[in-house]
């Protein structure tokens, strides 16, 4: 029962990470109609800039994330700027062909600055919890309450504020949003931007826990993936549960089953539903 | 068109007859043998994705893994049970067509980004069996000594020379059938697929039944490319099988021009050379080449033979309507005897513009390199 409880918590903790960044990547699909294959990159890129804030500058953690958020928000909308709005116009498959490009120049470039090998990332937050006696590290329960705060900004972000809400009518309906004096090139640069800074955020919060190398984002990018095609592309609830569902199966199956299970366990359940409902679990309506 | 004077044709035999006479330079450097070799290898899987790609229009990302079912499949057949290189190649590329099919079978369902996403799933699958199943493929040792293919006392393939014309041959064979697909209606069949999947399933296409042989149809020379890799390089690893091949194929494609019959040739040769020319900075090549891949996406998406034959067509254009109008003069001095030559060479030019003009809402490179 101890372990289950600890594994619990392991599992929310990691679900609090994928939803942060799917949630980017559901966003940026639902404006771009795009699947931006160099998300995964971008958190790498996110976790190294918080590592050199942190451990090179030396600012502190939530400082060092918070620099590192914004340095990604003007990377993100560099990205929309001189990668996916030349190709607004082309066929789908090259935006996901530019996106490899893209995630490969970053890979190359944290490599070059930061090198090939394992780094780690040490926590100013230390000590553990104990929770019907099962300990839980307090990075953990950090990376939980910090993502549901960011959540529940975001969604207030989306729902009350106008650049928000114009994220959603551009997701709706991008040519009527467009009749009604919303700007598209804005809103597609507002949310790359907004969710390299999320992706950001999920690799800062996670990196103490995890080794940095210059393509941890490989498997996080498929694992989102993943996750946003279980909820269905573009939908932000779908993402949110997925996040959580995934990561929860994935902890449980590596503690009870192994670790190359827990590994390829959310590939097996993305295979699954693919072969099952061919558009995802709750996909909603989307304009084609 | 007289098939002789095809600017297309006399293109393709060109670079084919360059390619086949590189012995000729290199024989005594290795190396250098090794290097093109390999990257033939990796032309006949591109000549697969080209087939899924560039013919049907449907972004393949499990082709990595396909090559690495062939390199295992040999690498281990002919070393742990000491099959000889003929079988355990056949029957590898008979069990990558068996496993292209059913992945097809399931993955042909999903459309458009569900479709990339999910080969990308079913390629990273592949890696993670192949990278983890240690019992099996020895994980992160990999296979060493693959053996040399059998040459029955005629060939030695232990001899890069004879190894390169047994690659080239196969290579050649991977060329003509995509020069016989497109010219047949099977081929026609994938590019209607490719410009509208819609338009296609109303004038009675078998879109599903065309999407799943095209897929399969790729998968087998990922296969072939990837077993007769095993055999060149005689050492495999997981890397062998990682999505990274994939990317590294669709740069080839991409450079050489998707959904034309020299082009995945051209583009990896050009890429294997680029990448030796950037190989003091391993890793680091991909600082420059990451933006190349994008500059190419949104300035040529047509690929350098993709280009040319965008050249060529605007010429034998040009040629036909000066031939026309010539026509039309002869018509004005000499009455009605030329007027069906006229008239045909018109219409011939009408059909030119429909056609080109198809292929630019396509969005694609389509139909101009259909003729």
């Amino acid at each position: 029962m101890t372990l289950f409880i600890q594994q619990l918590f392991n599992g929310l903790a990691l679900g609090g990470v994928y939803c942060l960044a799917a949630i980017g990547l559901t966003l940026v699909f639902g404006v771009l109609r795009i699947p931006n294959l160099a998300h995964g990159a971008l958190y790498m890129l996110g976790a190294y800039i918080t590592y050199f804030f942190l451990t090179t500058v030396g600012v502190p953690y939530i400082a060092a994330i918070g620099i590192a958020a914004i340095m990604l928000f003007i990377v993100g909308v560099g990205l929309e700027r001189l990668v996916f709005h030349p190709l607004r116009n082309s066929p789908h498959t090259h935006h996901m062909i530019a996106a490899v490009g893209a995630m490969f120049f970053f890979q190359a470039l944290a490599q070059a600055i930061w090198g090939a090998d394992f780094r780690r990332m040490d926590t100013p937050i230390t000590g553990e919890l104990r929770i019907l006696g099962a300990e839980i590290s307090a990075q953990r329960i950090v990376i939980i309450v910090t993502a549901v705060i960011v959540l529940a900004l975001l969604a207030l972000f989306i729902k009350r504020s106008i650049h928000g809400q114009t994220i959603e009518a551009i997701e709706q309906d991008r040519v009527g949003a467009s009749l009604v004096g919303i700007n598209p090139s804005m809103v597609s640069m507002l949310t790359l931007g907004l969710s390299a800074l999320l992706a950001t955020i999920a690799a800062g919060l996670v990196a103490p826990i995890n080794l940095l190398s210059p393509t941890m984002g490989d498997a996080l990018n498929l694992k989102v993936f993943a996750i946003i095609i279980l909820g269905g592309l573009g939908s932000l609830p779908g993402a949110i549960v997925g996040g959580f569902a995934l990561a929860i199966a994935e902890t449980m199956t590596a503690t009870y089953i192994s670790s190359a299970v827990g590994e390829a366990v959310a590939f097996i359940v993305l295979v699954a539903v693919l072969a099952i409902k061919p558009n995802g679990l709750f996909t909603k309506a989307v304009q084609r | 068109m007289n098939a002789m004077k095809n600017p297309r044709i006399i293109g393709t035999t060109a670079v084919i007859l360059l390619l086949g006479l590189t012995p000729l330079a290199f024989a005594q450097e290795n190396y250098a043998m090794r290097v093109i070799t390999v990257g033939m290898c990796a032309a006949i899987a591109v000549y697969g994705l080209n087939i899924i790609l560039g013919f049907t229009g449907q972004l393949n990302l499990a082709q990595g893994g396909f090559f690495g079912i062939g390199a295992y499949g040999v690498g281990l057949l002919t070393t742990d049970y000491d099959w000889s290189f003929w079988a355990a190649f056949v029957v590898s590329v008979i069990g990558t067509a068996v496993i292209g099919y059913l992945c097809g079978l399931i993955a042909l369902r999903t459309k458009d980004e569900y479709f990339a996403i999910f080969t990308m799933a079913i390629g990273f699958i592949i890696f993670l069996v192949i990278s983890r199943w240690e019992p099996v493929t020895h994980a992160h040792s990999g296979v060493n000594n693959v053996k040399f293919p059998e040459g029955g006392g005629l060939v030695d393939f232990e001899s890069p020379v004879a190894m390169f014309y047994l690659v080239f041959a196969i290579l050649l064979i991977c060329v003509y059938t995509t020069y016989a697909i497109r010219r047949s209606s099977v081929g026609r069949t994938l590019l209607t697929i490719r410009t509208s999947e819609d338009l296609a399933d109303a004038i009675g296409v078998r879109v599903g039944f065309s999407k799943q042989l095209a897929f399969a149809a790729s998968a087998v020379f990922g296969g072939v490319g990837g077993g007769l890799y095993a055999t060149v390089v005689g050492f495999i690893g997981p890397d062998a099988a990682s999505i990274d091949k994939t990317f590294e194929f669709l740069m080839f494609i991409l450079v050489g021009g998707m959904g034309t019959v020299a082009g995945p040739l051209l583009g990896s040769m050009i890429v294997t050379f680029l990448f030796e020319l950037f190989q003091d900075f391993q890793a680091y090549r991909f600082i420059v080449l990451g933006p190349i891949i994008v500059a190419l996406v949104i300035f040529a998406p047509r690929g350098i033979v993709g280009y040319l034959g965008g050249f060529v067509d605007k010429r034998s254009r040009r040629r036909r309507a000066e031939a026309a109008r010539g026509a039309d003069d002869d018509l004005d001095s000499t009455g009605a005897s030329t007027s069906g030559g006229a008239g045909d060479h018109r219409a011939r030019n009408l059909a030119d513009g429909i056609e080109s003009g198809a292929g630019r809402t396509g969005g694609t490179p389509s139909s101009e390199e259909t003729k």
